[in-house]
């Protein structure tokens, strides 16, 4: 299948492991990936900090630049989710009816990687081996926008050596939300205090989820804690094969854990 | 088309009432974080009451119809709000009842407490009411020389400790029982000096209390869980019985009801009957449902008054999107799996409507610009949204709500400036590669300016990338 990555502007830059992962992973698989250049960020941090004029041009060039695609994967809920349920909200407010309907189609053939995965790959099993103890946060996103439900951990289940434990309060959010985390740093950072007690108390190696950007802000408190505990995006988890453990992904450094 | 545009409905007036606090949000909640015990208490509550709630709630098997249900009749009644309030002033004239319209707190306040004065009282006895705690009702009463007196063992707890409803179902609820003993013993003439902090012991304690203003008070005013349009029938829903007293046993039966608690016909309190407890304290059924239609010569109050009280909300209905807020039964199961609310607690957002549907429905019933931090009092984890009995989409209307959100001038600028570089892919790629962030930030961040300091306070920010996605890419 021909598939459209749609990095997110997060994982281009902060995060290019999380997206080097899917596209090994999809090309392992036998897709062939493309890479839209055109692409920079879908928006949601303007429309969820209340800007939705700005968001329009970012939401025209996202339409614009994925229009021609069949098949549009991201490796973050929180993107896919914007697409599904804000851009076509954005672009109405603007009164631009004919973008609305275009982005409602984009938004249809765009999938969260598991999502693609489960449902449009037709595979559970992708032939990963991850020897490590891992717990897996089920991002807001992922879980309430996307309804993901267990396709991420039935993707997670297959994958040998891996042992994977559950995360106590898993569905309580982390407390980032975007700009959130900026608004309201004492909030969130008592939301995070009380996902890093639950993530410790799992004594797992790695913490895991759809999403860069819970990761880092995961990641970020256990680094200042000096944890141990690594985040790793479920992406490069499924990349990784006894063959090449590190699942093709160029060494970049750990997103938080010891350093 | 012709069309009369009449003005946009008027907000809540300042000054009076409660649906603004004095500082925004986060300086509030900083004070509340700092707050073990508050933590403590709020958390120990709202876990006990999540558990008990999603236990009789998966005793539903049509509980999704049972939403969508309730979320159709809320559309349709505010569709045709304005005929179905006159159709329900009609039923309850006709059942001999008074009704009166208030257009703001001022009004509601003026006409309940001329109206007690009428009766020659100089004490009231109350129904938890959210109504009367909007529009501050008990300071309007006590400058006019009526003595208020809460009967509600929680809203007790907070009169008598000169406190604020952290909660809308249970607005003691960051009070543990000792703290309880505390304030009985201090503030409750007569009180046995020997008073334990067992539950029960404390609840004998209130009925004692309580039970002289029951038989002695002939005025009472309530608020309504819902109001009848074909019947004029008014309900309360309540746990502990006295409600059920101050209904029945004065003189005088005052109710101050929020425009949105009218539902069209009787058939309709089926489905809200069936939600509300479920969705509220986890139980089956509430205790005691009381309902009355004007008066019954002989029977129970004499005298029946309806205050039908606008105060914003005419303004919200008028919002295509916010006003599904609206919708609110007022059975708070967002607040109980807020992960904000749950560890603030109520005050930090200084209205009566605290967690998530008080961060929608105080800004808009006041004005965005009055309640501006609100909006952003939430991490938009959308786990209300999925508690809401009615559906309320509250994500969508915080986002929305935003937009309409006064905005810091620098941030302002700041986010134009994000969007035009991130409609420009070359200049994206440079500002990227520039990671210019890094130098700013120092080692891990640390260095970051406010606001971003707020991040780094408690967070590392990951080290940059040796190149961008972008560059791998070109470079494969």
């Amino acid at each position: 299948m021909r598939v459209a990555l749609f990095v997110t502007c997060l994982a281009d830059t902060l995060f290019p492991q999380a997206a080097v992962a899917t596209v090994r992973l999809l090309e392992r698989l036998g897709h062939e990936v493309v890479f839209p250049e055109g692409q920079t960020c879908c928006g949601q941090m303007h429309v969820n900090t209340g800007y939705p004029d700005d968001a329009l041009r970012l939401v025209r060039r996202h339409v614009r630049v994925f229009a021609p695609y069949d098949v549009v994967v991201a490796p973050s809920g929180s993107c896919v989710g914007s697409v599904r349920h804000q851009h076509a909200t954005v672009a109405r407010r603007a009164g631009d009816e004919r973008l609305a309907a275009r982005a409602g189609e984009v938004a249809a053939r765009t999938y969260e990687l598991s999502e693609f995965l489960v449902d449009v790959a037709g595979v559970t099993d992708v032939g990963a081996y991850y020897p490590h103890r891992v717990t897996y946060h089920p991002t807001c996103h992922s879980l309430r926008m996307l309804r993901v439900a267990d396709r991420p951990l039935r993707l997670l289940r297959a994958v040998r050596g891996l042992e994977l434990v559950e995360l106590p309060q898993a569905e309580q959010c982390c407390g980032f939300g975007g700009t959130f985390a900026v608004k309201n740093p004492d909030t969130s950072t008592a939301m995070l205090a009380d996902k890093m007690r639950h993530v410790l108390a799992t004594r797992a190696d790695v913490c895991t989820a759809g999403d860069v950007s819970c990761l880092m802000h995961i990641g970020g408190g256990l680094s200042r804690l000096r944890a141990g505990v690594r985040t790793v995006h479920l992406a490069e988890i499924l990349a990784s094969t006894e063959a090449n453990p590190a699942g093709g992904v160029a060494a970049t450094p750990a997103t938080g854990g010891a350093r | 088309m012709t069309e009369t545009f009449l003005g946009m409905p008027a907000t809540a007036p300042p000054g009076v009432g409660h649906l603004r606090g004095d500082e925004p949000f986060p300086v509030a909640a900083r004070r509340a974080l700092a707050d073990a015990q508050l933590r403590r208490n709020v958390g120990h509550a709202t876990s006990t009451i999540r558990a008990r709630s999603a236990a009789v709630i998966g005793e539903v098997p049509d509980w999704p119809q049972l939403r969508a249900a309730a979320r159709a009749i809320k559309t349709d009644t505010m569709a045709r709000l304005p005929e179905l309030l006159e159709q329900l002033e009609t039923a309850v004239g006709r059942a001999g009842g008074t009704v009166h319209w208030a257009a703001d707190a001022v009004e509601a306040n003026r006409i309940v407490t001329d109206l007690v004065r009428a009766a020659g009282v100089d004490r009231v006895m109350k129904v938890k009411s959210m109504a009367t705690q909007e529009i501050g009702l008990n300071e309007a009463l006590a400058d006019a020389g009526i003595e208020p007196v809460e009967t509600d063992l929680a809203e007790l707890i907070v009169q008598l400790g000169d406190d604020r409803p952290s909660h809308i179902l249970v607005p003691a609820i960051h009070r543990n029982r000792a703290e309880i003993r505390e304030i009985f013993l201090r503030e409750m003439p007569g009180v046995d000096p020997a008073l334990t902090d067992e539950p029960a012991a404390l609840a004998a304690a209130a009925r004692r209390h309580l039970r002289e203003t029951f038989l002695s008070t002939r005025v009472a005013v309530s608020g309504a869980n819902f109001a009848v349009a074909e019947t004029g029938t008014l309900a309360v829903v309540e746990s502990e019985g006295n409600g059920r007293m101050c209904l029945t046993l004065p003189e005088t039966l005052i109710t101050v009801m929020g425009i949105e608690k009218v539902v069209p016909t009787w058939r309709d309190l089926e489905v809200f009957l069936q939600l509300l407890p479920r969705a509220s304290t986890g139980e089956r059924m509430n205790p005691y449902t009381s309902m009355w239609t004007g008066v019954t010569p002989g029977d129970g109050p004499q005298a029946f008054h309806l205050v039908l009280l606008d105060n914003g909300r005419s303004a919200v209905l008028a919002d295509p999107v916010g006003r599904e807020a609206l919708h609110c039964i007022r059975c708070s199961a967002c607040l109980n799996v807020c992960p904000v609310y749950e560890r603030t607690g109520g005050h930090a957002y200084g209205s009566v409507y605290p967690g998530p549907i008080g961060a929608v429905l105080s800004p808009q019933l006041t004005g965005v610009a009055d309640n501006a931090s609100l909006p952003y009092a939430s991490s938009l984890c959308g786990a209300c949204y999925d508690a809401c009995p009615v559906l309320i989409d509250i994500p969508s209307i915080l986002v929305h709500l935003r937009a309409q959100a006064p905005h810091p001038r620098g941030e302002a600028a700041a986010m134009a400036a994000a969007a035009y570089a991130m409609d420009h892919p070359a200049l994206y790629a440079a500002a990227q590669r520039g990671a210019r962030l890094s130098r700013l930030a120092g080692p891990r961040g640390r260095g970051l300016p406010p606001p971003l300091s707020g991040w780094t306070a408690s967070r590392d920010l990951p080290e940059p990338p040796p190149q961008t996605f972008r560059q791998w890419w070109a470079d494969r």
